[in-house]
């Protein structure tokens, strides 16, 4: 299954394993991990499962849709590698990924 | 003292009776009196059922679509290029606009049209470009550098409450704070502060509810609340830039050539969008923790669920009960077809109350296992600016409550506003038997 570190803003890291198919908010939430509130339940219609894609396989995680990115132009300090979690899809290929979450969610 | 008057369920079951009874075609889930004598809950409950996207044909509001499910009001929120918002986001009584409008002419104000209430009446990409010239007021940033002012007021407010005397708890401690927090978001005047709620008062009801006396008297007050805007944009635009709200808008490039008209629309956005919604939740979690004595008693217990219990009051409440929205062109929601240019109405407070998608939704339970899932800040583009600073406030004051008051007591049934899109109270007596 592959694995995925979630490293709160605080650094404290959280090393899952997530099933393939969900999504890396699902892994988060589903785990109990801090820092990704989820309020849409991943609808990509709220922005407060902001996160940054950090070390890992990034380039597979996909490229933001059009309606992402205008959910996360409301989301605080994005960067150029700031995704919506519920919209990177979990496959064997994300083994390693990296995400960090931002100080608060918005 | 326990003088609370049991609630009125002659009213609850002759509403629900009527409800049912009614035929289908002829159900207005509007209808406003419905909401003042909390009798909604049946109509949403039966539509959901039997009829989940419901056209009604003739009203007085128009004829509108009701979305009453939480998957169709998520599909009609998310697709802001299908369903515009730039002819209005609340349904508005066509009488009442129209006695309004000819008030508000023989002042020598022109009625304010598309885009009349700010960046939630306008479309992308318009919308995002004034939102994000605010945002960054209500942003977590600035919202932790408001936490010990708005602490030791909510404190302040609470040492000031008569012990063992009814009162009435929107006016001293609901609209009072949230008048303190929005008075710091606009850099207003601290000692005027209660115009802010007054104003959107007046704004938000017609005669004969609210303060509201006259159509005149209302745009007599809009004027006013103009004038004085009028004049903190003169001040704000020459001075140097600051973190307020009118700061922003002055110092943003893009608002600060926006219209007259663009503005007025804006502040009164600002006001009713940062102070009605916050304050009838604060109203809200009295009721409901009264309502609710176990979650009282769980709440009192451990305080680490005000947290969760904010979240879920929100839901329970939904302060603004819809937003409306017009197809740009036929969509289909539901099975059913959405022609172009017709209303549709999402209601939230029945998508927050949807079987398919919260456990025992009625049920008002404070350590819910995800209680922030609900749709009482919208989704999409739309989705609520200032969602931070209401939790903000919400969670203050029940922090500095629990510290000072075992109980808040409910007294009688609280008046509620005469309105299907502001979902509060006018008033709500309560007793505070002791202090801790």
């Amino acid at each position: 299954m592959p694995q995925i570190l979630y490293v709160e803003a605080s650094g404290a890291e959280h090393r899952v394993e997530v099933p393939e198919g969900w999504s890396v908010m699902e892994g988060a939430v589903k785990n109990n991990i801090p820092g990704i509130d989820a309020d849409c339940g991943g609808a990509c219609a709220c922005a407060t499962c902001h996160v940054f894609v950090v070390e890992g396989p990034a380039a597979l995680t996909g490229d933001r849709t059009a309606m992402e990115s205008s959910m996360l132009e409301f989301a605080e300090e994005v960067a150029a590698n700031s995704r919506l979690a519920c919209q990177i899809k979990v496959t064997g290929q994300l083994d390693g990924l990296v995400v960090r979450m931002p100080a608060s969610q918005h | 003292m326990n003088i609370a008057v049991k609630p009125q369920a002659g009213a609850h079951d002759a509403g629900r009776a009527e409800a049912y009874a009614t035929p289908l075609a002829e159900l207005n889930p509007a209808q406003t009196e419905r909401f003042q004598a909390d009798t909604i809950w049946p109509v949403f409950e039966r539509l959901r059922r039997e009829d989940p996207v419901h056209f009604t044909a003739e009203s007085e509001f128009g004829p509108y679509w009701s979305i009453t499910r939480w998957d169709d009001i998520m599909a009609v929120d998310t697709d802001h290029e299908g369903f515009s918002s730039a002819d209005g986001i609340g349904l508005a009584n066509k009488q009442s606009m129209e006695e309004q409008e000819a008030a508000l002419r023989a002042i020598g104000q022109e009625p304010r049209r598309r885009g009349g209430a700010g960046f939630i009446t306008m479309d992308e990409p318009e919308h995002s470009v004034h939102r994000k010239a605010v945002s960054p007021t209500v942003a977590p940033g600035n919202i932790a550098k408001m936490v010990p002012v708005v602490r030791e007021r909510a404190g302040a407010i609470l040492d000031s409450l008569p012990i063992g005397t009814p009162f009435d708890w929107v006016d001293l401690v609901s609209k009072e704070l949230t008048a303190m927090t929005l008075a710091t978001l606009f850099d207003f005047p601290f000692e005027e502060r209660r115009k802010l709620p007054y104003w959107s008062d007046m704004v938000m009801n017609q005669p004969g509810h609210g303060p509201v006396k006259s159509w005149q008297h209302k745009a007599e007050a809009m004027f006013e609340c103009f004038s004085t805007f009028e004049g903190m944009w003169n001040e704000r635009i020459q001075g140097e830039p600051g973190i307020d709200l009118i700061s922003m808008l002055t110092h943003h490039p893009e608002t600060r050539q926006m219209s007259r008209e663009q503005y007025h629309g804006t502040v009164i956005l600002l006001i009713v969008g940062g102070n009605d919604t916050t304050r009838n939740t604060i109203s809200g979690s009295v009721y409901a923790l009264n309502k609710h004595p176990d979650q009282y008693d769980k709440l009192r217990a451990n305080p680490e669920l005000i947290t969760p219990m904010v979240s879920e009051t929100i839901r329970w409440q939904t302060p603004l009960a819809h937003m409306s929205r017009v197809a740009t062109r036929d969509i289909e929601i539901g099975g059913k077809t959405i022609k172009e240019g017709e209303r549709v109405v999402m209601w939230y407070i029945s998508g927050n109350r949807d079987e398919a998608v919260i456990e025992n939704p009625n049920d008002y339970v404070i350590d819910r296992e995800r209680p922030r899932h609900h749709m009482s800040f919208g989704f999409g583009v739309h989705r609520c600016v200032g969602n931070r600073v209401a939790e903000m406030q919400l969670t203050i004051i029940w922090e500095e409550i629990l510290k000072r008051f075992p109980k808040i007591e409910l007294v009688g049934d609280p008046v509620r506003s005469y309105s299907s899109f502001v979902h509060g109270f006018e008033s709500m007596q309560v007793v505070i038997p002791a202090r801790a």
